[in-house]
């Protein structure tokens, strides 16, 4: 059984649906006593690091800090890849989970001299794409979809970087402890292999 | 690299698929869900469906339309038409739509689109701007382009340029400029609006309205610096596919997700 944790951001109804649609089990809370007893959990979320407060609020933060240890498969989406980081420019009062060394920033005005815009919409691809369990079938330069104007850096556990501005943490990974940033449940075969992968773990 | 995005637009009316050519002329072209499951098939890069339907009636029939196009569709999924509230959106999204496009009642009430926002995020909203630039002896440039409603109906004596930069200020995601002047005329998108546009606002622009040919998908990307365009007649006949029109854009040197 999956744990989707509902934390009021944003839609969790296509990451649901895409879970089951791969055949996977899944159970919408709130609740850390399901997050913890959970084997998987997934941490959707697009909208405002902000919203990753109620984590802490809830005792979320903690339960899944608890499974993680415990060896709990854990995905984070979006802002969910992010607030494994150590928290974001977007809302400085607010920690993240801190699996990962750095704070997310937003995308710069301007990169090398010509305007940039945020946020970052659409289909950009994945690349230096690395040996890991969540990219297993997925092929450098396989195009998946992003929303998103704050971005995680690169860092050791990085095993795909995407380009906008620069590069930035596609797809982050360290045993049990797994995030992306683009939206799998929205970019069609590619992200359906990511999510399949995640859910045969 | 960010790929320019081809959408498949879909415009229904009581549960079914029509287009219309300069926003009259109704054509029957099949079922909501069927059409958009087949253009995500054939390489649409998205799916937009835009509901014309006036009547309270017609509002459940569109849930039921949303919810069984949402099913097993794996690509973003925008729906707009009639929604007022942030209530009706949160019923859209229920119903499995991934982003809201909304019209005139951001007009007519601007705060709608950071109360949307607020719940589902910013990337959840796209504005839609009608737009029509004066015709006949009093004919302006292109700065005077002026935003339309109800379809088309009805001028708001709102500049294109201004609306764009106040939705964008009222946290939309991304801007939907449809040129009434080029809508299902496939003589080309309307390429000074679309830039004039995008170079004013931070957030993406789709092109909507006029497509033909590959080529003036070419131009809308280029010269109208369009982040996306949107068709729906030269689709739904079979004229042309998203793939085959990608291969095209991508010989001609425009980045598109291929493959897909």
């Amino acid at each position: 059984m999956i744990a989707v944790v509902d934390y009021k951001a944003g839609n969790l109804t296509s990451v649901v649906k895409t879970l089951n649609f791969l055949g996977a089990k899944t159970l919408v809370t709130q609740n850390p006593e399901v997050v913890r007893s959970a084997s998987k959990v997934v941490l959707p979320g697009v909208g405002h690091f902000q919203a990753t407060q109620l984590l802490s609020d809830l005792g979320l933060t903690e339960a899944v800090r608890e499974s993680v240890a415990g060896g709990g498969w854990f995905l984070g989406i979006c802002v969910g890849l992010q607030w494994l980081f150590e928290g974001s420019t977007e809302a400085p009062g607010v920690a993240g989970l801190g699996e990962f060394a750095g704070v997310c920033e937003r995308f710069p005005a301007r990169f090398e001299g010509a305007a940039l815009k945020a946020p970052h919409v659409g289909w950009n691809s994945l690349e230096g794409v690395r040996d890991s369990r969540l990219l297993r079938g997925v092929e450098d330069g396989g195009f998946v979809y992003y929303t998103h104007s704050w971005r995680a850096p690169v860092v050791g556990s990085t095993v795909a970087v995407t380009e906008y501005g620069g590069a930035f943490t596609a797809v982050v990974e360290r045993e049990n402890v797994m995030g992306v940033q683009f939206h799998p449940e929205k970019s069609s075969a590619v992200g359906l292999q990511v999510l399949r992968n995640f859910v045969e773990l | 690299m960010l790929a320019k995005r081809v959408i498949a637009c879909l415009d229904v009316r009581d549960g079914r698929v029509v287009k219309g050519v300069q926003f009259v002329d109704i054509v029957d072209a099949g079922d909501p869900a069927e059409l958009a499951h087949r253009h995500a098939a054939a390489g649409a890069d998205e799916i937009v469906l835009l509901d014309i339907t006036a009547t309270h009636e017609g509002r459940g029939t569109l849930l039921d339309t949303v919810n069984r196009t949402a099913a097993g569709l794996f690509v973003p999924f925008t729906v707009g038409g009639g929604i007022r509230s942030a209530e009706d959106a949160a019923a859209v999204f229920e119903a499995g739509a991934d982003k809201v496009s909304i019209n005139s009642a951001a007009i007519s009430r601007p705060e709608l689109i950071g109360e949307i926002g607020g719940s589902f995020g910013a990337q959840a909203v796209i504005v839609a701007i009608d737009a029509r630039r004066a015709t006949g002896a009093a004919r302006h440039g292109v700065e005077d382009a002026e935003v339309y409603v109800s379809g088309g109906r009805k001028a708001t004596g709102l500049r294109v340029l201004d609306w764009a930069r106040e939705a964008e200020a009222h946290g939309a995601g991304e801007i939907l400029l449809t040129s009434m002047d080029t809508d299902g005329m496939r003589s080309g998108f309307d390429c000074e609006l679309t830039a004039m546009v995008s170079s004013a606002v931070q957030i993406p622009v789709i092109a909507s309205g006029g497509a033909g040919t590959a080529g003036h998908f070419v131009d809308v990307f280029r010269e109208g610096r369009a982040d996306a365009a949107l068709a729906a007649s030269i689709f739904h006949f079979g004229v042309t596919d998203s793939r085959e029109l990608k291969r095209e854009l991508q010989r001609a040197g425009v980045s598109v997700r291929l493959p897909c």
